[in-house]
This record gives C-alpha cells, structure tokens and sequence, in this order.
C-alpha cells in the first residue's frame, strides 16, 4: 500500500517537473528580448557568451563580486547538492554502476553534510542581516527548511539509522519499467522521499525555476554586438512595416 | 521639498551600508505629468477608472513580448546580493531601495495574479493585491531608482531592476500616471527636436556665439556647421551641450577636435539632441519615435557616419539600440561603426596624432574620472569589451598630466551612480537626488583627502548637471565637474593658435 503511494506520487512529480519546466522554459524560449541588454563588459561573441554562463554556473562569478558569505554558503550548497544527486544515481540505475559512480560514492556520502551547512548559512543570514530579513517571505524559509531536512533525513540514513538500501534500490530502479516493489518503512527514508516529492513538485512553480531561467537572462545570455548585428523582436519588426 | 531640508548622510566609506529604515522614503514622488503631457505621448491623461484591468493586461503584455520580464521576475531566489548595491539605498537606507525589494513591490502583484503559488498561497510568496496604493508605491519607489544597472552586475542571474522599473512606469504611464519631467521632455523633442525646446533660430544663434568665443579665444575660426549637407559627419549631442556648464565647454572641445583632424561635419536643427528620455519611461514606442528622427536627419543631410557627442544614456540608446530603432544603416560608410562616440573619434585622432597637445594646460587640476553607468554597464567604445573604461581615462591621460583613479570598487562596471539619472534630473526629487549621491561624493573626498584631487571628469550630460547642482553640498564648488572635451579643448594647440608665448613675444 505504501509502496504504491509512494510510487504514484514519484510518477506525479516526475509528470509535473518535466512538465512544468517544460512548459516554463519554452515561454522563456518563445518570448522575444526586444533589444540588446547584456551587462557590459560583455563577450562580442557566442562563445565568448557560453564562457561567460560557465563562468556563472560552475563558479557562480558575479555572486563572488557580490557578496563572500551568501557566494560561500551558496556556492558550497550547490556544489554539494551536485554530488550528492550524482551519489544517488545508483539508487535509481538498474543492475550494476559504473566504475565512475562507485568512485563518487565517497565524495558524495560527505558532500551531504557541507550541502546542510550552505543551507543552514543561508537559512541564518535570513535571520541575521536585516536587509535580507526585510526581503524574505515564508516560502523562502521553508524552501531551505525543505532542503535541510532532506539532507538531515539523508545524513540520517547514512550514518545513523541505515535503511534496507538494496530494498530502496530496487523499489526506485523498479520504477522505469512500472514495477513496484516494496519500499522500506524506515521513517527517514519516508520522510526523506516524501520531501524530495514535495521538492519536485514546487520546482516549476517556486523561485527554484532560476535553475533553468538563468540560460535565459538576457543581461548574461546576449552577446555585445548590436553595431555589428541588427537586433529586432518580431512585434518590433511589425512597427517598421 | 526645498535643498536645505536634506540631511547629507556622512559615510565613512563610499560603500558603507547602512541598517534599514523602513519608510524613511515614504512618499516622496515627482511631479505627475498633466493631460497635456500625457496625450502628446500616446497615454491618457489621467488614472483611467479601469485603472486595475489595464495595469494587469499590461503586465501579461510584457510578459509575452519581453523576455527580460519575464524571466526576472521569475527566477529571483531572494538571495539578497543586490540589497547593498543601490546608491539610493545607501543613501537613504530605505529598505524598498534595495533592488529586490524595489523589483518585489511589482513581483508580489505578479505572482499574485499570475503565478499558481500566488492565486491559492498569497501569504506564502509575498504576493498582494493590486490596489490603488500599490500604483502610488510603485509611482513612489520605481521614481528612486535610476536604472543605472549596478545591481545586475552583482546579481548572480544578472536580474537587472533597470527591466523592472521601466515596465513599471510603462504601466503607469498606460494607466494615466506618467511623470511629468520626463514626459514633458520627450513632447518637446516629437515637436521640435530637442529636450530643451529650442528652435533652429535659437539654436544657429548660439553656435554662432560660440564660434565667435573660440575665435576670441585662440585667434582661429573654428565652426560649428548646422543642418549642413553633403557634411561627412552628423554630430548628434545632447541639447545641454548647447548652453550648460561645463558641457557646453565639452562642445567646443568636439568642434575643435573636427577642425583639427580636418573633417567635415555638421549637427542637425531636426535631430538636436542625444539624450532619449523614451528610455528613462520604459516605452519602445516613444524611444523609437525619437531615435527616427536621427535617421530622417542622417538621410537627409546626406552624411556617411553619425558621432555622438558626450551623453550616458544617449550612448547607450546609440550603442545597444539604435541599430534596432532606427537601422539598418546601410546607407551609410561600412568603415565606421554605426554610431561612433567622441571620444573613439578622437582617441583615434591621438593615436594617429592629428592633435598637438599641450598636457600643462591642465596642470592647475588633478582630476579622477566618474564612468557613467550606462556608458559602463550598458554599452561598449572602441573594439574590446572594456573599452568604455579606457578610452576616457586615455583620453584624459593624453590631455592631463594629474589623473587619480577613485576606489576600485566604485569605478568601471561597479561605478555609482552620480544620483540624477534615469529620468530623475528634477528638482522635486532633490532630496533623493543629494541623498544618492553620497556614495560617489565619498568617494571622490576620498581621492581629494588622498591625492588632492580637484576635479572630477565626466561624459554624461545628466551627470554634469547633476553634479554641478549637488557637489556644493558635499564641500566642492560647482564646476569640480568637467566635461572630458572640455580637458581636451584646453590642451589642444590649433593650428595658427596664438599661444601665449606668442602674446608676449
């Protein structure tokens, strides 16, 4: 009975995640940047504008001008949170891992606990610094609260409270081919994909869509050549005629 | 509110931040614009009684034809990397001038009406109702920002809340709550050209006074040509140029430099200003209107290249848009970029050395440079990204031989604002216009106490006229501020110029 609640409501996320980021990501795809706004210095060129959102994503750089402590704390949250969702692909692949993956094992068994601390730096500055107190509503704590307790729930399994992992592995391995086996009733384990339910679930409707919308800002994604290139947006076209 | 009113904030360090104090900028808020100001632009003259369904079919308007809208107010995680980055917050410590809160006074009434969280969990996001107070918050807060993007450089998704605070006053423009300074501007260019409403007469008048002042001056008859065909130039400044301190002394540096370098060139009575306050109000409608007429003049005069003269805003709308308003430009000379500013045309004469230089002409100032934020942030020179950083300070270099740079951290891409753009040059926001300035001014006295800097360069006709009004607050007279051509029209030895070896000789 569990078991299948658990995943129908894995097979609903999924719908919703895929989706609604699905859906999100092609509006920010179809709606036009009427005119060139990239935050200059910027790249004359494409790919001088990838490195650029490389630079973004895997160093985070224009956080780093900005602010050391919300850079360190997010940096080390995301970074983790990259291992530790590389970790978990054994969960969920059928059958044997690949030599790579057992390599990350270790990496990612710790990375939970620097993926907690970000979070919980985070989650303090949102008490501690006013303007950030000023500026936060309660969906912006609870995303943290979520996050935390999913990685305390995880750290839990791990190192407190293990649970029947082979069992867990193939409950979710299970889940590509429809099958559904019995999932342990742990309670970390319940509440720890419980909340990672709710965590897909919000993903499409929640500030969290910064993932995706980021490939999409245009003071980061455009690059600076509009003496060169003419820019036009369609509707802007239609002024012209 | 009158000048004496305003407490001058004293900083330690031009970034110091301040702790929050809600409300301390509660209320204040320009001039509306009239019917009259209004009409001239397209929008109704005042509130619209379906005031509510307008803004929110505006709001879902933008959201489909500007992704920047879109997108930003979206992806915001509230991460609080900006909240310290806005002059007018350190200024004036009220917390909606930091960017994200001055972005959420709109964010919460777009999720609320647009986002699923926001329909069902209002409390939960942030999300409020659109009421009639919230537009006067928005009219409020959105005329304290001056869209100079220096929080889009510190936002780690690059959420520039210039994007926000246009479409804002966009809405409120649609809705019949436009600002008068701004509106009012732009009518006079749709009708006679320029910002300041000066006519061909008026303004032929003037050029003449000051081709007699140069040739008073020097002893050379140097000119500067109106609505010229056939001329290879067309020099589009900004209508300040024409009777301002010190950008009218910026002027006379750009017809000196043309009649140095021996080329031919012209302004245009129909194309007489730079500046495009269409900009400043969100409205691509209105900016195009005015970049068109720089078109029709170029054609027109029949030149082969546009320069424009030392404006921020103005460089950006060139730089970044005119090519989109008003291009393509193919009838003019491929082997120049379209447009070109001043000081690339002149940085080129140096190189090429066209221009005798006398650097001890200036040697009675030690000057630093203010980049203008939308010259750093929002446009290029020259042919590196970067280049809107070196070309001036080149420039000044070669002219002057006392040049300070200020705090690293408040030059280049992190440059203040001067406190006075964006649509915000007006004196009845005078009190936020001093407040904002405090970080640059901090800035400057530190350079002053450090190195004995006396006057600080500028290319930007708003930061000019800014500063003169405000610097005399801050314990400087007010023609610290120069124009970089007017170093340049110092320095330069024109050919056949008496010098004053020669007047004692």
């Amino acid at each position: 009975m569990l078991s299948t609640i658990y995943a129908l409501l894995f097979y609903v996320a999924t719908i919703l995640i895929v989706v609604g980021v699905a859906l999100r990501v092609r509006k920010y795809a179809v709606t036009p940047a009427p005119l060139k706004i990239p935050t200059t210095p910027a790249p004359t060129t494409k790919g001088g504008v990838v490195l650029r959102m490389l630079r973004e994503v895997i160093f985070f750089e224009s956080l780093f001008k900005s602010n050391k402590w919300i850079w360190l704390f997010g940096w080390m949250f995301h970074m983790a949170l990259w291992l530790v969702i590389i970790r978990h692909l054994r969960y969920t692949i059928p059958g044997n891992t690949p030599f790579w993956l057992d390599f990350m094992q270790p990496f990612g068994k710790y990375a939970g606990f620097a993926m907690v601390l970000g979070l919980a730096g985070l989650w303090a500055r949102r008490f501690l610094v006013d303007r950030v107190r000023y500026i936060s509503s309660p969906s912006d704590h609870l995303i943290l609260v979520l996050l935390i307790a999913i990685g305390l729930s995880g750290l839990t399994m791990k190192f407190v409270s293990p649970t029947d992992i082979v069992a867990v592995k193939a409950f979710m391995s299970g889940l590509w081919t429809f099958q559904i086996n019995t999932l342990p009733t742990n309670p970390f384990l319940l509440i720890h994909l419980g909340l990672v339910i709710v965590l897909l679930i919000i993903f499409p409707i929640s500030k969290l869509l910064h993932a995706p919308g980021l490939f999409f800002s245009p003071s980061r994604n455009q690059a600076d050549n509009p003496r060169e290139q003419r820019h036009i947006a369609p509707w802007a076209a239609e002024l012209e005629k | 509110m009158a000048d004496g009113d305003t407490q001058i904030p004293k900083l330690d360090d031009p970034l110091q931040v301040p702790c929050i104090k809600p409300g301390s900028m509660d209320g204040l808020q320009p001039f509306l614009a009239g019917p009259e100001h209004q009409e001239k632009l397209g929008f109704p003259g005042q509130l619209v009684p379906d005031w509510k369904e307008r803004t929110l079919a505006k709001m879902k308007e933008m959201a489909e034809k500007n992704r920047a809208f879109q997108v930003y107010l979206d992806i915001c995680v509230k991460c609080g990397a900006c909240t310290d980055k806005c002059h007018y917050f350190l200024g004036t410590a009220d917390p909606k001038n930091m960017p994200v809160a001055r972005q959420d006074l709109l964010r919460s009434v777009y999720r609320r009406y647009f986002t699923f969280a926001g329909k069902y969990f209002p409390w939960l996001v942030g999300a409020r109702d659109l009421t009639e107070d919230v537009l006067k918050e928005w009219y409020s807060y959105y005329h304290q920002c001056s869209e100079c993007r220096r929080c889009s450089v510190f936002c780690p998704y690059g959420i520039d809340t210039a994007e926000i605070t246009m479409a804002a006053r966009d809405i409120l423009a649609e809705v019949g709550m436009g600002q008068k300074y701004a509106n009012e501007i732009i009518g006079k260019v749709h009708d006679v050209g320029n910002n300041l409403g000066l006519n061909p007469k008026a303004l032929t008048a003037t050029l003449e006074d000051l081709e007699e002042d140069i040739e008073d001056d020097t002893g050379v008859s140097v000119r500067l040509p109106i609505d010229e065909k056939g001329a290879d130039i067309l020099l589009v400044t900004p209508s300040a140029d024409f009777f301002a301190e010190p950008h009218i002394d910026g002027l006379i540096g750009y017809a000196k430099v043309f009649h140095q370098a021996g080329v031919s060139w012209t302004l245009s009575s129909y194309a007489s200003e730079a500046a495009n306050f269409g900009l400043f109000i969100g409205n691509y409608e209105n900016m195009r209107l005015v970049s068109q007429r720089i078109r029709k003049a170029a054609k027109d005069l029949g030149v082969k290249r546009i320069i424009f003269g030392e404006c921020g805003h103005a460089w950006r709308v060139a730089y970044s848009y005119l090519n989109t308003l008003a291009g393509p430009w193919d009838f003019l000379d491929p082997n120049y970029p379209v447009p070109q500013h001043i000081l690339e045309f002149t940085w080129g004469e140096i190189q090429k050395g066209t221009l005798k230089l006398d650097k001890s002409k200036n040697d009675h100032l030690t000057l630093t440079y203010h980049d203008s934020c939308n010259v750093a942030r929002a446009s290029r020179m020259g042919e590196t990204p970067g280049g809107q950083f070196e070309i001036p300070r080149n420039v000044i270099k070669a002219v002057c031989n006392n040049y300070v740079d200020m705090d690293p951290d408040t030059i280049h891409e992190s440059t203040l604002c001067c406190g006075g753009g964006g649509g915000l040059l007006t004196d009845d926001l005078m009190d936020l216009r001093v407040k904002g300035a405090s970080p640059r001014m901090t800035a400057l006295q530190q350079v002053t106490e450090s190195h004995g800097v006396t006057h600080m360069a500028a290319i930007c006709a708003i930061c000019k006229t800014q500063f003169s009004k405000v610097m005399p607050k801050y314990g400087y007279d007010m023609d610290s501020v120069v124009s970089v051509h007017q170093l340049v029209s110092n320095a330069i030895i024109l050919d056949g110029q008496e010098t004053e070896e020669d007047a004692t000789a």
